[in-house]
């Protein structure tokens, strides 16, 4: 994800959330967690699952950051960049909302 | 079981409800000869299948047809799918399905609706459909779609009556609210077969829709999402079929058939089994139509040794038996395929001949 192109930046107050038809779920014979959309199926990395779990609509994309940033004591501006850029790939692809 | 630990999960299940159908598309993928009303499967067999394909695996079934609303027990069909834990999509010709079952089958949890359509233009797609109407009663489904929240593909099959128009065909599913638009060249399988030299394209109209394809998409980057199925008659490798045989997907038709794909039937001497007498997890493991040819051992030259054979599993096997009469063949398709010039020679043979309508 870090060596994505620069992704439009996100509005800290914006509350990233999965669309209606989009849903993350748990199942056990593919393995874990996948992402269910029209006609498409995912399997995020542990990363990517970390932060789809997160986009709920409740919290904010700053609030979000924040907390990534301190669950991997990561520096705030090196996950800034790589949720920024999974979250725009996947809203470009109409699988979430911000 | 060591055998099933080794086998591939499939994702996806296309549940075939029902062959009837309001609409008479010149291209329709189902077999010419169609399953009968008395023979479908009932509510509590489709239920018990989600369950065991969920069991197996299986995220997203597709409810499809035929038109699916043919059947009155859809909402039931479509809740137990959901509650099976499914992403269920609904593939609708846009014809049968009312406001109030609109409404019935969104509360039953419905996640994804994909409605076709036959032109940009009412006439046209009413003719091209064998329906009088039929284009605006799906307009006026989609707007019940799109306002209820539920996402919305359009699927737009491409043939040489409609090909000069995949921009207004993309328009039209951006006015609709659609989140994704499927440019759809026709596949010639079933009835498209049958119509084959009245739908084919020239290679110039192809090359033109493809180009076009790529500029729309660029234009609009964000706003909706556009998958193409490609014309395979002018590709220069043959279509992963399936996603590979018995690897992905599998397909149960009304009467309660599993197929490997839903032209599966066109090819003789396959054992299919069927739902009515053995479980899902049973059929996909051991059927001998699922066996037939999964993997790549079943290939001869030159897919056995080409570097391709994981990534498009030698193309397809119904189209290989189709245009061959072998069905272990290399799909013609392919530029390496012994019997490639055939391909050029049958999308060369163009005809005004009218549309064998599907009855």
């Amino acid at each position: 994800m870090s060596d994505a192109p620069q992704a439009e930046p996100i509005a800290p107050e914006a509350h990233p959330r999965l669309p209606h038809g989009v849903r993350l779920v748990h199942n056990e014979a593919q393995g874990g967690l996948v992402l269910l959309a029209p006609e498409r199926v995912f399997k995020p990395d542990t990363i990517a699952a970390e932060i789809l779990k997160r986009c709920t609509g409740e919290a904010t994309f700053a609030h979000i950051v924040d907390e990534l940033a301190a669950a991997y004591s990561a520096p705030r501006e090196r996950v800034l960049a790589d949720v920024t850029a999974l979250l725009r790939s996947l809203a470009d692809k109409k699988l979430l909302e911000l | 079981m060591a055998q099933a630990e080794r086998l591939p999960r499939p994702l996806g299940l296309l549940a075939e409800l029902t062959h009837r159908c309001p609409l008479g598309c010149p291209y329709c993928s189902n077999p010419l000869a169609l399953d009968k009303r008395a023979d479908e499967l009932d509510t509590t067999t489709w239920t018990r299948v989600f369950g065991e394909a969920a069991a197996l695996g299986v995220l997203q079934v597709h409810l499809s047809g035929g038109e699916p609303a043919s059947r009155r027990d859809l909402v039931d069909i479509t809740a137990a799918a959901r509650d099976a834990g499914l992403y269920t999509n609904l593939i609708t010709s846009g014809v049968g399905v009312t406001a109030k079952s609109l409404a019935a089958l969104a509360d039953a949890g419905l996640d994804h609706v994909q409605i076709s359509i036959q032109d940009s233009e009412a006439r046209s797609a009413d003719h091209i459909a064998g329906y009088e109407g039929a284009f605006a009663r799906k307009r006026a489904l989609a707007a019940q779609v799109v306002a209820r929240k539920v996402p919305l593909t359009v699927n737009a099959v491409i043939h040489r009556a409609n090909v000069d128009r995949v921009a207004d065909m993309v328009a039209l599913a951006l006015e609709l609210g659609a989140s994704r638009v499927e440019i759809a060249h026709v596949q010639y399988y079933g009835w498209a077969l049958k119509n084959r030299a009245t739908l084919m394209p020239t290679r110039e109209q192809v090359d033109r829709a493809v180009a076009a394809v790529e500029e729309l998409r660029t234009r609009h980057h964000g706003r909706i999402v556009i998958d193409a199925v490609v014309p395979d008659y002018y590709a220069r490798y043959p279509k992963a079929c399936v996603g590979g045989w018995g690897r992905r997907s599998l397909n149960v038709t009304p009467s309660g058939k599993v197929l490997p794909c839903h032209a599966a039937e066109t090819i003789p001497g396959l054992e299919f089994w069927s739902v009515r007498e053995r479980s899902l997890s049973d059929i996909w493991i051991s059927s001998p139509a699922f066996q037939a040819f999964r993997g790549t051992d079943w290939m001869p030259e030159p897919c056995a040794s080409c570097p391709r054979r994981e990534q498009d599993f030698g193309g397809c096997r119904c189209q290989a038996f189709a245009l061959t009469g072998d069905a272990r063949a290399t799909d013609p398709v392919c530029h390496l395929a012994p019997n490639h010039a055939l391909v050029a020679e049958l999308a060369a043979v163009r005809s005004d001949a009218p549309y064998a309508y599907r009855r």
